[in-house]
């Protein structure tokens, strides 16, 4: 029964030795990653103990913020942060679901596949391939809105947004002022610019996500569906997007968690007054916005106060993720109990 | 596989240690190097003057950044920098936290104008009650009937008065508060003086071009921003009543009148809230460069004492050109004087 060398051994102690290495080395990591955060959340905890003791909770219930009097309030900023976020995650999602169904069912590269038929080149080797590419390009377009930086948002909405709906919004506030969100006038910055252009900056987060989630749905599905008479539309409201939809929460999700903590573009659109006002075209604040400006000046009696209201951003940010989260399980539930 | 494994990370290692080689060398060359930081206002004239003195002193070489005023006086406090500025000047207990003192030169100057966006009207005249009734929150309308009595027979809008004022803190901001202060005793109460007071009214925007751009683009806007700014960009500059009643428009020879009013004590701080000159401007202001009184290095001071007497004397026939007010002679005599403050700490290497 002499053997020849066995193909298979068991591992060597070199490779045990790497194994556990790797395993910890990953481990450590994982949790380096925990701690940072926490350790962002507790200087932060630290440097605010001082305004939270002076202030108590009466800070995220007044409006004034007075550095000569010492009456600091963040309540209009934190009216603004949900209002703008809530705003724009309303008007990004339609626009990005829409353009997430759009490019899943390659509309543009049947429309383009339908030229060529005309010129008989749809199984031509290189014209034929161009359906695909058009599909391809008009994606990473979508996905390119993201890579803009965002002072460069703030700059395009500041010079083009501002006076392009500026005639608009005076037209619904003339005829139409005695309905609240159009209640005041657009002088400058306010809260509509700041919607729109916040809107354009989530867009291809949810896109992206959301195209991900449509295109994962099963083929099967699908042609099942068509099996059984339903229209293309019918099959994209009743079968798709249902199955998709634990995708399409996710990034919606995302796309509020970038909107609250947006800082740059919205430090220049936003007007930065501290007034809370349910008109689209008044000035509105935001706690990212106020950080952002405040904090480079600030005395040190400041600094506390503005770690407060870091603090209580971080708070928000942390409720709506743990809102979402729950969201998320109850629609995953609902759908996956039919497997 | 397994050799091309090892050769990647052979290469990935070169690759990191000669990054951190690279990194060991900085500064071999000698030279001196000077660190400043603090005012966003005189930035363009101190970016000027210090590229002019590193093109002619070729071993010299300074680092300005415009961090803002009061980030600039935290910065000498904390011992970071070797000089700061400030359009603030420094209070009192700032200075004492200064372990060994600090000498503040009046560098150069500015005033602070009213851009106004309004068709069709051209010089507008506002009266001390009006514009701080303005920024007070007070007159609503361009028709107001003070902002009549001020411009007869000019045909103004029917419209709101947009005021834009700055969403960041700044020492713009300080010196044009302490103006409506010392005219408005309203506002003293209620804003007060301060580099980002809770304003009764307006839209905010960060920076001296974010007040230009809302106010080029917003009809019916008016915001306060530097001279120098207004100048560069063609911008119509309101002209405003003084202390002595006359309507005084901005320019160098206005603000030069203003500023000569000013007493300079002995630490080199003046204000000139309101300058009752028959043609002074009325908002106008001095800023300064924070050096300490003692410096350690043997090799930089008398490279900063040369810098400062640079700026002092030739330098000011820069600063017409950029929109800066010149130092009066007086001033510049003073503050040359007290550059012999700066010396070598007792125990310096």
């Amino acid at each position: 029964m002499a053997e020849a060398k066995a193909i298979t051994q068991p591992p060597t102690g070199l490779q045990r030795a790497t194994d556990s290495v790797f395993r910890g080395l990953c481990y450590s990591f994982a949790w380096l990653s925990v701690l940072a955060v926490i350790f962002i959340v507790l200087r932060i905890a630290f440097a605010a103990a001082p305004a939270v003791r002076q202030y108590g909770l009466g800070f995220l219930a007044t409006r004034t913020w007075d550095p000569n009097k010492e009456q600091f309030g963040i309540l209009p900023e934190i009216w603004g942060t949900m209002y703008t976020s809530m705003l724009a995650l309303g008007i990004g999602t339609a626009f990005g679901v829409a353009a997430a169904v759009f490019l899943s069912e390659s509309y543009l590269g049947a429309f383009v596949f339908s030229v060529l038929k005309l010129f008989h080149l749809e199984f031509h080797p290189f014209w034929g391939k161009l359906p695909e590419q058009v599909e391809n390009v008009l994606k990473n377009l979508i996905e390119l809105l993201a890579a803009i930086p965002s002072v460069v948002y703030g700059l395009w909405g500041l010079h083009v947004v501002i006076p392009l709906i500026r005639p608009a919004c005076d037209w619904l506030h003339m005829r139409m002022g005695w309905f609240a969100p159009f209640g005041t006038d657009l002088s400058g910055p306010g809260v509509l610019p700041a919607v729109v252009v916040l809107s354009i900056m989530i867009l291809p987060t949810i896109t992206a996500i959301s195209r991900q989630a449509l295109v994962s749905v099963p083929p099967k599905l699908r042609m099942a569906a068509y099996g059984l008479g339903a229209t293309q539309w019918e099959t994209i409201f009743a079968v798709i997007l249902p199955t998709a939809a634990r995708g399409i929460l996710g990034g919606i999700l995302l796309a509020f968690g970038r909107a609250l903590g947006e800082t740059m573009a919205l430090a220049m659109l936003v007007g930065n007054a501290n007034t809370i006002s349910v008109s689209l075209f008044s000035p509105a604040n935001t706690l990212a916005a106020l950080l952002a400006n405040t904090f480079p000046e600030a005395h040190p009696k400041e600094i506390g106060v503005l770690m407060y209201a870091a603090l209580v951003l971080l708070g928000i940010t942390l409720v709506v993720n743990m809102i979402g989260a729950f969201i998320l399980q109850r629609a995953s539930a609902g759908i996956e109990g039919g497997k | 596989m397994k050799t091309s494994h090892w050769g990647m990370m052979v290469l990935t290692a070169i690759i990191t240690l000669s990054f951190v080689a690279c990194s060991g060398n900085k500064g071999s060359t000698e030279g001196v190097r000077l660190q400043g930081a603090g005012a966003s206002f005189p930035n363009p004239l101190y970016q000027k003057w210090f590229k002019t003195y590193s093109a002619s002193h070729g071993s010299v070489q300074i680092d300005y950044q415009s961090v803002g005023s009061g980030s600039g006086v935290k910065s000498v406090i904390d011992k970071t920098v070797d000089f700061g500025a400030s359009d603030m000047a420094m209070t009192p207990e700032d200075m004492a936290k200064v372990d060994g003192g600090v000498q503040l030169l009046p560098m150069t100057a500015g005033c602070i104008v009213l851009t106004y966006n309004l068709k069709g009207v051209t010089n507008l005249k506002l009266s001390r009650a009006t514009y701080a009734g303005i920024f007070l929150g007070k007159v609503k309308k361009w028709n107001d009937p003070l902002i009549k009595k001020d411009n007869p027979g000019v045909a103004l809008p029917d419209g709101p008065v947009n005021v834009v004022v700055r969403a960041d803190g700044s020492g713009t901001t300080f010196v044009f508060t302490k103006h409506l202060s010392a005219i408005s005793p309203e506002f003293a109460q209620n804003p007060g003086v301060n580099s980002l007071p809770n304003w009764p009214t307006g839209t905010r925007s960060k920076g001296n071009d974010g007040v230009t751009a809302s106010v080029m683009m917003t009809p019916g806007a008016i915001g306060y921003i530097e001279y120098g700014y207004a100048k560069s960009q063609n911008l119509p500059m309101a002209i405003l009543e003084n202390k002595s009643g006359s309507f005084v428009a901005p320019s160098t020879a206005s603000a030069q009148a203003a500023l000569a009013t000013a007493q300079f004590p002995d630490d080199l701080i003046a204000w000139v809230p309101d300058p009752d000159a028959k043609d002074a401007y009325p908002i106008a202001t001095y800023t300064w460069i924070i050096c300490y009184k003692q410096y350690h290095d043997k090799a930089k001071l008398p490279v900063l004492r040369d810098l400062l007497t640079y700026c002092i004397t030739d330098g000011q026939k820069e600063s017409e050109a950029l929109g800066y007010i010149p130092l009066p002679a007086a001033v510049a005599d003073k503050a040359k004087a007290a550059i012999q403050n700066i010396a070598l700490a007792p125990n310096a290497t």
